[in-house]
């Protein structure tokens, strides 16, 4: 079955480039611009197996809807991964503690996503 | 200044090939010219030389100095990353070293790894991480964690333990990277008492391996393919020596023992592949 993505963040570029490597690692992606957006597709879309956070949005930051997800039990299996110019020690812990799965500082690459990725044993397939 | 970059000439790549050979043992073929320019150009560069061809010219015209050894540190660096392609880090932290502990506990209690080419000291710095998740009673065991390196400079950099946001935000756990790090400004420093783990020293791994203790894990990873096929069977005989029975060597990925020295055998560990002298129990 085809895995589901959720890419948030109110920069229609970087929505498009997130689209674009997930789209490549054989992801459906949804995108939203803000937290409270997304948490409408998440209860309304059907299960999503990923969602890329960026954390300073409109209306709900990224923060906020991590903390939001987590409080859903049937969001339990849901991986996040925050993706932000918050680059603090502190945002970053405050991010894992509230449950996120991992952290990813802009600028990055591809590489550095997939690398990532490949932490939570999201891969592409191998030929 | 500006600093010319265009391609080397044939006889300049020949000399700074049989200098990287005589000293460092690492084998460029042909195609290595344009590898070769681009490493050269910031040593050129540093020493005020107009081009690279001029800073062969310096090189060839005196003896062994400086900026010598500059030229050949900048040729045998090799990239790294923390936790660089993460499946064998995985085995080491799920399967590896819990089997290692097991066995050594009520024996030694004593750890001997060793990272042959550690570069700017990711993968020893990654190995330690992976030791202080593991090793709940980390105090209690005796851990020799060395890592070496061709490279002084690459030492230097390595036990200062200070990297970029770059180097961090790759393949390093965020909780790892929380756990293990002070953060100032847009460096970010390992903690003292991880950096305290390892012994870091410069070694040529062609020459005498002289204070290398018989080690549990040896990491090799991506280096071999540097050099020529005499080379790769000398230091894998020197691995054989160095490496406990039930100990493992890890290569790179794309790097295997089959066809330079039959002793090894290969154990896979998931995605991971280790290799063993064979003598040993295994895993």
């Amino acid at each position: 079955m085809t895995k589901k993505a959720l890419v948030i963040d109110d920069s229609r570029a970087m929505r498009t480039i997130l689209s674009g490597i997930l789209g490549e690692l054989g992801y459906e992606v949804e995108g939203a611009e803000d937290g409270g957006q997304a948490l409408l597709i998440l209860n309304s879309g059907g299960p999503f197996d990923l969602a890329l956070v960026d954390w300073n949005m409109p209306q709900m930051t990224g923060y906020d809807f991590v903390c939001e997800v987590r409080e859903e039990p049937r969001f339990a299996d849901l991986r996040l991964v925050m993706v932000t110019t918050e680059n603090e020690i502190s945002r970053m812990s405050e991010a894992l503690e509230a449950g996120a799965d991992e952290y990813i500082m802009k600028p990055f690459n591809k590489e550095m996503l997939l690398e990532k990725l490949m932490l939570l044993g999201i891969e592409a397939d191998r030929d | 200044m500006r600093v010319e970059t265009s391609e080397l000439a044939q006889a300049d790549f020949d000399f700074v090939r049989a200098l990287v050979k005589q000293h460092s043992s690492i084998s460029l073929d042909d195609s290595k010219g344009y590898l070769i320019s681009s490493r050269l150009l910031p040593v050129a560069r540093g020493e005020g030389f107009e081009s690279v061809a001029k800073l062969i010219a310096h090189l060839r015209s005196r003896a062994h100095t400086r900026v010598h050894t500059q030229v050949l540190e900048a040729v045998a660096t090799t990239e790294t990353s923390f936790f660089r392609d993460f499946h064998p880090y995985e085995a080491l932290r799920d399967q590896v070293i819990p089997d290692l502990l097991r066995k050594r506990r009520e024996t030694t209690r004593m750890l001997n790894i060793w990272c042959g080419a550690c570069s700017s000291g990711q993968e020893p710095y990654s190995v330690a991480m992976v030791l202080r998740q593991v090793v709940p009673d980390i105090d209690t065991w005796t851990i020799q964690l060395l890592a070496s390196d061709f490279s002084g400079a690459m030492i230097e950099r390595a036990r200062d333990g200070i990297f970029k946001q770059l180097e961090v935000n790759r393949g390093l756990p965020a909780h790892l990277l929380v756990r293990n790090f002070d953060q100032h400004g847009a460096s970010w420093w390992i903690k003292e008492e991880v950096k305290r783990m390892v012994t870091f020293f410069q070694l040529n791994l062609d020459r005498e391996w002289t204070c290398i203790p018989q080690v549990d894990l040896l990491f090799l990873r991506n280096v071999l393919i540097y050099f020529d096929v005499e080379t790769r069977r000398r230091i894998l005989r020197k691995v054989r020596r160095h490496l406990r029975p039930d100990g493992f060597l890890i290569m790179g990925g794309a790097e295997t023992t089959l066809s330079l020295d039959d002793s090894f055998k290969r154990v896979q560990f998931g995605r991971a592949a280790f290799y063993q002298t064979g003598e040993g129990s295994g895993a």
